[in-house]
C-alpha cells in the first residue's frame, strides 16, 4: 500500500501557483489598453490563425495569454455564455462584469479541485460609452479577479513592457497611437530583446503583431453594434509605418 | 492513442451551432420547444397569433432584394401595421418571415444569433450555403408547431462571395430548401406578387429599378390580398426593403420608399385602371 505523505495547503497551492506562473512566464506578453476612441489589444503572435484576442459580444472582448488549447476553451465557453444570455435577456444584459465572476469562479474551481491548474492569464475588456465607462479585468491562473484602469499587461516579460508603457501611455492616446505605443513596449520587452547599445531598434514587424480594436462607437464609424474589428495586413502596416515617419 | 472519451470531444467538436448547444443545456430557450399542452394533431392553433404576410425577393447584376410589406393580421383583424419582417441575418445576408409572427420573430433572433456565434467561435464566416442549410434545419424542428397551425416560412437571401452574385432560397415546412432563380415570393400575398415579378422584372435591373419593382410587386399582393398591407400614405409607411451586394446588407431608406411608393399610387391613379 502506498504511504499518503502529508503535504500542507500553503505548500500545496505554492506549488501549483508556481507551475502555473512558470507556464505563463515563458508565453509571449499581450498589451490591453484604454484609449480616447476604444481599447486597443495588441499581442505578440507569429501565428495569423490561432488568434490570442478574440470577441465576446458587441462590446466586449477577451485577451490572453498561456496555453493555447485551455484559454481557447474558455474563450468559447465566454462566447457561449454572453449569446445565450444575450438571447435570453436582452444584448444589454451582456456585461463583462458578469463575464469575468464567471471566469473567476471556473478558474478558482480549477485551480483547488483539478489536477493541473489552468496556465493561462486573461483580461476581460468592455468598452464604454466614455473612457470612464471603460472595464478592464484581469483574471489570473486561481482565480483571482482585478479591476485595472489605463492598460493590463499579461505574459512573460511583463514588468519590462509595464515599465516601458507607464512614460507613454496617457488617457489622451487615440487607438492608432495605442497601437504604437504598446507595439513599441512589447518590442522593447519581447522575445526580440533590447538591441545592442548603438544599433536603432529593428522596425516593428507587423507579421508578429495581432491587433485588434473595441471602438466606442462603432454603430457611427461602421453602422454596426459590433465593437471589436481586427487590424491586420495593410492597415495594420500602415498605422505602424505611420510612426516610422514621424 | 487518445483516450476514448478524449477521442470522442473531437466529433462533438464538429458542430459549434448555437441552436444546438440550446436545444443540448437551456431547451426552454428554443422557439420550436414550446409545448403547446395536450393537443393532438388536428389542433389549429393558427388563429392565435398574429400572421405576418408578404415577403418578395429579387435579384439584380451584382446583388439581391428583399422586401416585405407592413401588416400582421389575426383573421379579419390588422393586428399590426408597423411590423417588420425582413431583417440583416448578418453583413452579407438578409431574411423575411412569412407565416406565425410570434415564432417567426424567434426564429430570426435565433438565426441571426446562430450566425454571429459560428463566426465568434470560428473566426470565420460560414458560407451561404451553409447559412440556407443552418435555417433550413431551424424551420425543420418548428414542424411539429406547423402541424398545429403556427407554419413559418422563411424567404433568405445573401451575397455568394466566391461567384460574385446574390442568392436566394425559399423553404417548406419540413425543412425542405430550394434554392430560388431571378425572383421568389412568399406569405399570403405571394401569388399575385409573383404575377406582378413575372412582367416587371428583367436580367438587367439595376439597383434602383430593383427597388421599384419590389415595391410595385407589393402593392399588387396588397391590391388582391387583404392580409398584404400597401403602401401607407396617411401614416408614412413603407415597405421595409434591404439590398444586399458586395458591400454587404443595407436597408433602403425612408426618404427613398416614399419617392418610390408615391411615384406607384401617382402611376397607378395617373392610368385610371377600374380592376
Amino acid at each position: 500500500m502506498t504511504q499518503q505523505f502529508y503535504v500542507s495547503p500553503e505548500q500545496l497551492m505554492k506549488d501549483r501557483a508556481d507551475f502555473a506562473r512558470k507556464g505563463i512566464g515563458r508565453g509571449r506578453s499581450v498589451v490591453v489598453m484604454s484609449c480616447r476612441d476604444g481599447i486597443a489589444l495588441v499581442a505578440e503572435n507569429a501565428s495569423p490563425s490561432l488568434h490570442k484576442l478574440g470577441e465576446i459580444y458587441d462590446r466586449i472582448a477577451f485577451a490572453a495569454v498561456g496555453k493555447y488549447n485551455e484559454f481557447e476553451s474558455l474563450r468559447q465557453a465566454g462566447v457561449r455564455y454572453a449569446d445565450v444570455r444575450g438571447y435570453s435577456y436582452a444584448r444589454e444584459d451582456v456585461t463583462a462584469r458578469g463575464l469575468a465572476s464567471v471566469y473567476a469562479q471556473s478558474l478558482g474551481a480549477v485551480f483547488t479541485a483539478e489536477s493541473k491548474p489552468f496556465e493561462v492569464e486573461l483580461v476581460v475588456a468592455e468598452v464604454g460609452r466614455s473612457q470612464d465607462a471603460d472595464h478592464l479585468y484581469r483574471l489570473t491562473f486561481d482565480g483571482s479577479i482585478a479591476d485595472e484602469s489605463g492598460f493590463v499587461v499579461m505574459g512573460g516579460a511583463a514588468d519590462v513592457v509595464v515599465d516601458a508603457l507607464r512614460g507613454t501611455w496617457s488617457a489622451e492616446l487615440g487607438l492608432p497611437g495605442g497601437v504604437r505605443a504598446a507595439a513599441r513596449a512589447l518590442r522593447n520587452g519581447g522575445t526580440a530583446g533590447t538591441p545592442a547599445d548603438g544599433r536603432p531598434a529593428p522596425p516593428l514587424d507587423p507579421s508578429v503583431l495581432e491587433v485588434a480594436f473595441l471602438e466606442r462607437d462603432p454603430d457611427t464609424l461602421r453602422g454596426s453594434r459590433r465593437a471589436f474589428r481586427r487590424i491586420g495586413g495593410p492597415e495594420l502596416e500602415t498605422l505602424l509605418q505611420h510612426e516610422q515617419d514621424t | 492513442m487518445l483516450p476514448d472519451d478524449a477521442a470522442a470531444a473531437v466529433p462533438r467538436a464538429a458542430s459549434t451551432s448555437f441552436a444546438d448547444y440550446l436545444g443540448a443545456h437551456h431547451p426552454g430557450l428554443l422557439p420550436s420547444n414550446r409545448a403547446l399542452g395536450s393537443v393532438t394533431p388536428s389542433t389549429d392553433a393558427g388563429h392565435l397569433a398574429p400572421h405576418a404576410t408578404t415577403i418578395v425577393s429579387l435579384t439584380f447584376p451584382g446583388g439581391v432584394l428583399m422586401a416585405g410589406d407592413r401588416r400582421a393580421t389575426m383573421g379579419n383583424v390588422i393586428a399590426s401595421r408597423h411590423i417588420e419582417k425582413v431583417f440583416p441575418a448578418d453583413r452579407s445576408s438578409v431574411l423575411g418571415i412569412a407565416g406565425s409572427a410570434g415564432i417567426g420573430l424567434d426564429l430570426t433572433r435565433l438565426f441571426q444569433v446562430e450566425l454571429e456565434h459560428y463566426e465568434k467561435i470560428e473566426a470565420t464566416m460560414m458560407s451561404l450555403d451553409g447559412k440556407a442549410n443552418r435555417l433550413a434545419a431551424m424551420v425543420r424542428q418548428n414542424l411539429p408547431m406547423a402541424m398545429q397551425g403556427l407554419a413559418v416560412v422563411p424567404l433568405f437571401a445573401g451575397f455568394d462571395a466566391d461567384r460574385h452574385v446574390g442568392r436566394l432560397f425559399s423553404f417548406d415546412v419540413t425543412g425542405g430548401r430550394y434554392e430560388e432563380h431571378e425572383h421568389h415570393s412568399v406569405g399570403s400575398g405571394s401569388v399575385f406578387a409573383r404575377g406582378s415579378l413575372k412582367k416587371l422584372w428583367n436580367p438587367r435591373l439595376d439597383e434602383a429599378s430593383a427597388v421599384r419593382v419590389a415595391v410595385e410587386a407589393l402593392y399588387d399582393a396588397a391590391d388582391d390580398d387583404s392580409a398584404t398591407g400597401g403602401p401607407d400614405a396617411v401614416r408614412s409607411l413603407w415597405p421595409v426593403v434591404y439590398v444586399v451586394d458586395a458591400a454587404g446588407a443595407r436597408r433602403v431608406p425612408e426618404r427613398e420608399l416614399e419617392a418610390v411608393a408615391l411615384a406607384i399610387i401617382e402611376a397607378r391613379s395617373a392610368a385610371g385602371r377600374e380592376a
